[in-house]
């Protein structure tokens, strides 16, 4: 039993360490030095009080995206959608930011559970769906995706601006911001979110391993016959999976509307956070505290990519490629998983 | 003397437990060789070393004399071991010769698999062991005694000369037992040699040449089954004396608990397959459902249990009409449910065996104290349960999908009784189980009539529904077509009863 836990905790470990192998392997070969390429690297993730700032603010979003993709997973869905659920939040966020005037204590709140209930309604169009007909959620998910991208563009362009691509800034009542952190930052964007993001994970961690509910959702995702032999209903299970799912992502919109940018713009494509999402949740073996671990590293490789090519002469497509690496050894864990086992005997 | 096989003091370990302590095994060339123990002794075990699926700690396997390694079921293949597992391992939506060729496709020189070929081979295979499979049927519209020949031909198709069956007749219909035994002579009349686990005496007695017995993880030995009897096999693997027959007192039936009038229910295709239904079951007896596979059995315990809709007619449980209602009601209004299959129903594998402890109650209290868990009562429930009925586990937190098939079982039917229910349905109970433990849970099933439950008893062992029921229930086409009391009667009228003939003064009424 202990030695399985073990393993499950090493394989991520060990994948980011043939991730980062490869990457120095890629490195030489281009031509650059890969020592100061990781140097430069870390140097833009934790060099300075600044960077460290901009890193925890890259990591909070990625934080909602992990947890929302791993929390439909543990009862046996996969969630394509939190790219969408993503965008709704933000634009939710942004709306109630500029159309509400109200002390802070009632506008942020309201702010973020908008912007958590708009996610939550991303989420359970394809529960629903899911559930009622049976159709499979990374179809509507991804289609989902889609809506949002375009509903968002036309929203911001005809309802909350007239022709603009940008939004005004929100209210400083909704925001997230906060000169204290931005000032011991060097004035990075850091914001309160990141608080927001790990109660988010205890919530998480809360809901599946304390709770009934979680109890349900687990069951549901591992064996659907025996829990609705169980008396469990599945379909509810299965929305109520997708909507705290979408819950959760839409907080991670409104982490870059209400914190980051204070904004809403156009997009031309998408943001990307939540198709990270799936890897931070893959990295994070679908746990809580991995998806917060799996998170920062994201953040972490994303910030500090920015050095890189300053510091080292190293292309930023570089670091997607480590970053993509990383995941190949995180999905072949399997692998790791036999050579560990193998290793194992061996010794013994 | 001259063996195919030899396992030599092998010795396997799972963490907590030594499933396999320094057992040796020896098969001669020809012969059906049965392996027997209890639940939990280390039988699949055993055999999944041999199969490559587990490497032993200790030991050496000889093939034909020869020092082999078998670290992979790939290895084992090309040694022509084949293995007809306890749970098996098809792919439902593929056809049976696209499951049997599955890993090892033929190819034309374009390098197309050639279907046709293969389609051609399954066939003639079929034919020469008469196993009557159609090579282009689906997986999933297919039966189980069926689709366990599809494993059996897999095997063959890969040139299997020594076969591996765990538990095979434990799914099976009494006519398909018969059938299979035939297919088993055919083999070793075509020179293979086969190693059978199974719980059934009986069989062993029947088609056996010889047979190791396995207590505990240690081997106790091997004897010749010319020289031996049920009785002696049984103390052999218990390591006490076995009594078959169960004892019991008259029942002693009072107020009417489950009545079900003209019920009618559809399978999941749409056919109907319970057709105008009529059976009532009291406080304090046991009726038990005798009937061929597919006569409506399944279908009528799953509307009772509210997992399928009925079309029509009603279900009362002490008067309250509870047709139609959702599982988790039907669980509430005072029904208890041991399922047939126990791994797509019973338990949820990935789960602790605490935690499928609670599989029905873990929202109510001591379980929940509103929606928060409380895991020390959880498992204080299941360590209670784990030791009454004797499930083997290292412990309560060890995942269900390690347990051995009979212990999960185990499981099961503690959780089910535990609750103590006022119907108590019990769909093949013993299926799995080794002869101590069905003794046990016979015992137990008298125990709970006896307290004033009812309890209805289906299972295709006659034995079973002759030794505990205390009245009999034959299903026929969708109907109970008699009603038997089972001092009265005997296996052949209940034969014919099941195949759909009328006995002349078989009353409907005892
Ligand atoms: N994958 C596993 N991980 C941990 N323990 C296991 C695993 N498989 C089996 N065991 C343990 O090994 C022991 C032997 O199990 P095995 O399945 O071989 O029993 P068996 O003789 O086939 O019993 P049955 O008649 O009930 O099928 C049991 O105590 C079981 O809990
Ligand atoms: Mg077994």
């Amino acid at each position: 039993m202990t030695t399985n836990r073990l393993i499950s905790i090493l394989i991520p470990i060990i994948s980011v360490i043939l991730g980062l192998i490869a990457g120095a392997i890629i490195m030489l070969i281009s031509g650059h030095n890969p020592i100061e390429g990781y140097a430069a690297l870390w140097n833009g993730a934790f060099g300075d009080q600044y960077t460290l700032g901009e890193t925890i603010r890259r990591t909070t979003p990625y934080i909602f995206t992990g947890l929302a993709v791993a929390f439909a997973f543990r009862s046996g869905l996969f969630n394509i959608g939190a790219e969408g659920q993503v965008m709704v939040g933000w634009l939710a966020a942004v709306w109630v930011g500029l159309a509400v005037d109200a002390p802070m204590y009632i506008h942020l709140p309201l702010a973020l559970i908008t912007a958590a209930a708009a996610g939550a309604v991303w989420g359970f169009v394809p529960g629903l769906l899911k559930a009622k007909l049976g159709v499979h959620e990374v179809i509507v998910t991804i289609m989902m995706n889609y809506i949002a991208l375009y509903s968002m563009n036309a929203i911001i362009r005809n309802v909350l601006t007239e022709k603009k691509t940008t939004t005004a800034e929100i209210h400083g009542s909704a925001s997230l911001a906060s000169e204290w952190l931005q000032s011991i930052t060097y004035f990075s964007r850091m914001h309160y979110g990141i608080l927001i993001a790990l109660f988010a994970a205890i919530i998480m961690w809360f809901i599946i391993q304390r709770t009934s509910i979680g109890y349900e959702l687990k069951a549901v995702g591992f064996n659907r016959h025996a829990s609705k032999y169980a008396g469990m209903n599945v379909s509810k299970n299965i929305i109520l999976s997708m909507v705290i799912a979408g819950a959760f992502a839409g907080l991670g919109g409104a982490m870059e509307g209400l914190g980051t940018y204070g904004t809403v713009s156009v997009m031309s494509g998408f943001t990307n956070l939540g198709f990270d999402g799936i890897a931070v949740a893959l990295l994070g073996g679908n746990n809580a505290f991995g998806v917060v671990l799996a998170a920062i590293l994201f953040g972490a490789l994303k910030e500090g990519a920015g050095q890189m090519p300053t510091g080292a002469g190293v292309p930023t497509e570089l670091v997607d490629i480590i970053i993509a690496l990383i995941i190949l050894f995180v999905a072949s864990s399997y692998i790791i998983r036999w050579a560990l086992l193998r290793f194992k005997k061996e010794g013994k | 003397m001259e063996y195919v096989i030899e396992m030599l003091n092998i010795r396997k370990e799972f963490p907590g437990v030594v499933a396999n302590d320094d057992i040796t095994m020896q098969v001669k060339k020809g012969e059906i060789h049965a392996l027997l123990g209890e639940n939990g002794a280390g039988k699949s075990t055993l055999m999944n070393v041999l199969f490559g699926l587990y490497q032993p700690e200790k030991g050496e396997i000889r093939i034909n004399n020869e020092r082999v390694n078998i670290t992979n079921p790939n290895i084992a293949n090309d040694l022509g071991i084949g293995m007809v597992h306890q749970h098996f391992m098809l792919v439902e939506p593929f056809t049976v010769t696209q499951n049997i060729i599955l890993g090892s496709e033929p190819t034309r020189k374009s390098g197309k698999i050639d279907i046709k070929r293969a389609e051609k081979e399954i066939r003639e295979l079929s034919d020469r062991y008469g196993l009557k499979v159609d090579p282009t049927a689906k997986i999933s519209d297919i039966s189980v005694g069926m689709q366990q020949r599809v494993e059996i031909l897999k095997t063959l198709y890969r040139g299997a000369n020594i076969l591996i069956f765990d538990e095979p007749t434990a799914v099976l219909t009494p006519q398909e037992i018969k059938e299979l035994i035939e297919i088993m002579h055919a083999l070793i009349r075509e020179g293979k040699s086969i190693i059978l686990i199974t719980h059934k005496l009986k069989e062993i007695m029947e088609v056996c040449d010889r047979c190791t017995v396995m207590r505990k993880g240690k081997g106790i030995g091997t004897v010749d089954v010319k020289d031996t009897n049920v009785n002696e096999l049984a103390s052999l693997m218990v390591g006490r004396k076995v009594s078959f027959t169960t004892e019991k007192t008259l029942a002693n039936p009072k107020e009417v608990v489950l009545q079900i009038a003209d019920l009618f229910v559809k399978d999941t295709r749409k056919v109907e397959l319970v057709k105008g239904l009529n059976l009532e079951i009291k406080a304090g007896e046991i009726v038990g459902i005798a009937g061929i596979d597919g006569n409506g059995q399944t279908e009528l315990i799953e509307a009772l249990t509210g997992l399928t809709k009925a079309e029509s007619g009603t279900i009362k449980l002490r008067g309250k009409p509870i047709t139609n209602l959702k599982p988790r009601k039907v669980t509430e209004s005072g029904i208890g449910h041991i399922p047939q299959d126990r791994h797509k129903y019973g338990l949820v594998l990935d789960y602790p065996i605490g935690e499928n402890m609670v599989l029905q109650t873990y929202y109510k209290e001591p379980f929940s104290k509103g929606t928060i868990l409380n895991y020390k009562e959880i498992y204080k429930k299941a360590t209670e349960l784990i030791q009454e009925y004797d499930v083997r586990t290292p412990s309560a937190y060890t995942k269900a999908s390690a347990l051995s098939g009979g212990n999960q079982q185990k499981a099961i039917i503690g959780r089910e009784i535990d609750r103590s229910p006022d119907l108590l349905i019990a769909a093949q109970p013993t299926r799995g189980l080794d002869v101590g433990a069905i003794e046990f849970i016979h015992k137990r099933l008298i125990e709970e009539r006896d307290k004033g439950r009812a309890i209805l008893l289906v299972s295709f062992e006659l034995d079973e529904i002759m030794d505990v029921s205390d009245r009999i229930a034959v299903m026929f086409d969708g109907e109970v077509v008699a009603e038997l009391n089972p001092e009265q009667t005997n296996e052949q009228e209940l034969g014919l009863l099941m195949a759909g003939s009328q006995v002349n003064g078989a009353g409907e009424n005892q």
